[in-house]
């Protein structure tokens, strides 16, 4: 029993670490709420237990009639009643007491979470679309910007505002680990501000539902050291690498020609397409397809020959490609990194 | 029955509920979504003509077999109606009223307004600059754009045609429009 006991706690409490857990903080913002979420936990759980403790002692305490008490004229009061009141009566000042405590403390942490936008760093607008994540890093230069999908780094300690929009349908924008949950209104504009304070990888996650492939629309956070972080940024400011091998020649043909380049866009090449996601670093991501598959050549192989068998409704369709047509193409993309 | 039901009218009312939720529950069962598409490639327009004048009068039309599961199947019009505009139908044809290109919702075919024939005249290309979109759209899409463009003019029943669209100077919802019947491979009108 007792085994049986501590397994489950262990169980879980491991609920509480993770890529995807608000608990397990990794940012300013996840911090604050989770400063909000302990002071709500303590102040809820003190009243929890003060009325469960009343309960208990109702149940223990034995009727007892009144001895020899002269009977109760109309409107008047029991000696019983007197404690009641008082007790009654410091029990609204608690919950007054508690109650302001939480509006206060809750109007702090909003009022930090709306300044924090003010300071930023970086600029990055994510658009939403059914199921996958644009996420476009801005600059005053737009030479300096570029375009990925579905993975977001941040460099440790900087402030990053990002503008939340959505295509289709309303979206929700949540990685726990770092901060609030946001939603992404079509014809709107949102922002949320996160500030990682360690480095690691987290998860995010649609948290709207968003239609059919909704639980398969996820997002990657990478948080770096601002000397990895920017390396990053240096290759994917780089266009595509051009081809070297002939199966990668031809795969680049393929693309161009092919369906592919009408949704997708390829940075110093041909393909243009704008309602897919971007493809310039595509092997360099952990994942495709909004984290369905982690990244790899057959993955990449399995999700080409046949997206709606992985995600059934997504908007890529099956493009009807050759054996060798297909080999091409992943030896293309496989060696944008 | 008579237990339960004091009266004949009870019973009739109950006899209504269950025929009403009969027919509710038939309602979940509309259509298929058929999302998958086939792997291979779909083969030619063997057979479809863009016009019906023929020598020795018209030629027989034969339905494609595969028309039917897209051009009253309320998911695919709804994409095609979306696929029209991330392909750019929009920049000649507008929202159906026409531009630079002919208009589509109206009940006029210069090419056909079976769902062949529009397929055709999507992959082929037509005179006067209709591209040719062979090859660059997925045999899929191109059934799904086909029977959105179909259903333009008002030819499909009410409750598959696609709603309102989200543009500014929309035209009129497809559930709106009058249905015609259509005079299946209709030459046009002579030009006065």
């Amino acid at each position: 029993m007792r085994r049986v006991a501590t397994a489950a706690l262990c169980l879980l409490l491991a609920g509480c670490a993770g890529v995807q857990s608000s608990m397990d903080v990794a940012g300013r913002q996840a911090g604050d709420i989770k400063g909000v979420w302990t002071l709500m936990l303590w102040v809820c759980g003190v009243m929890y237990l003060l009325v469960l403790a009343f309960l208990g002692w109702t149940l223990w305490r034995a009727r007892r009639p009144l001895a020899d008490a002269p009977p109760l004229a109309d409107s008047a009061l029991s000696p019983a009643d007197r404690p009641m009141q008082t007790a009654l009566g410091g029990w609204m000042v608690l919950i007054v007491v508690g109650l302001l405590v939480l509006t206060f403390g809750s109007f702090l942490v909003d009022r930090r979470l709306a300044e924090a936008g003010a300071r930023a760093d970086l600029n990055i607008r994510v658009t939403a679309n059914q199921w996958w994540w644009q996420v476009e890093y801005q600059h005053p230069d737009p030479s300096q910007g570029f375009l990925t999908a579905n993975e977001i780094h941040l460099p440790v300690g900087k402030t990053a505002k990002i503008e939340l929009v959505a295509t289709d349908v309303i979206h929700s924008f949540w990685v726990p680990n770092l901060g609030g949950k946001q939603d992404l209104i079509p014809g709107r504009v949102n922002d949320i501000t996160l500030t990682p304070t360690r480095t690691g990888r987290f998860r995010g996650q649609c948290a709207e539902f968003c239609g059919l492939q909704h639980s398969n629309m996820a997002l990657d956070v990478i948080v770096d050291s601002p000397a990895a972080y920017e390396a990053w940024r240096a290759r994917q400011l780089a266009s595509a690498p051009p081809p070297v091998t002939p199966g990668q020649a031809r795969g680049l043909a393929v693309v161009q020609t092919a369906a592919c380049a009408n949704c997708h866009q390829i940075q110093g090449t041909e393909a243009m397409g704008k309602t897919g996601p971007d493809l310039t670093h595509v092997a360099g991501r952990r994942s495709i397809a909004a984290g369905a598959l982690p990244y790899s050549r057959g993955a990449l192989a399995a999700w080409i020959a046949d997206p709606q068998g992985i995600k059934p409704g997504a908007h890529m369709p099956i493009v009807q490609l050759s054996p060798a047509d297909l080999n091409g193409v992943l030896d293309y993309l496989d060696s944008l990194k | 029955m008579s237990s339960r039901f004091p009266n004949a009218e009870g019973a009739a009312l109950a006899l209504v509920a269950a025929l009403a939720l009969a027919l509710g529950l038939g309602g979940c069962n509309r259509e298929a979504r058929q999302v998958r598409g086939s792997p291979l490639p779909d083969g030619g327009l063997a057979g479809v003509s863009p016009t019906a004048l023929h020598v020795g009068g018209p030629r027989p039309f034969v339905k494609d077999p595969r028309a039917a599961q897209y051009e009253e199947n309320a998911y695919h019009i709804g994409e095609g109606k979306r696929l029209y505009e991330w392909f750019n139908c929009y920049g000649c044809h507008a929202a159906g009223g026409g531009d630079i290109g002919p208009p589509l919702m109206d009940d006029t075919w210069r090419y056909g307004g079976e769902i062949e024939q529009i397929r055709a005249s999507i992959l082929e290309g037509r005179p006067n600059g209709m591209p040719s979109f062979a090859g660059r759209i997925p045999d899929t899409q191109v059934w799904e754009i086909a029977a959105y463009v179909r259903s333009m003019s008002g030819h499909v029943a009410k409750d598959a045609a696609p709603s309102r669209g989200d543009q500014l100077g929309n035209p009129p919802a497809a559930t709106q429009v009058d249905r015609k019947p259509m005079g299946a491979l209709t030459p046009p009108e002579p030009a006065p």
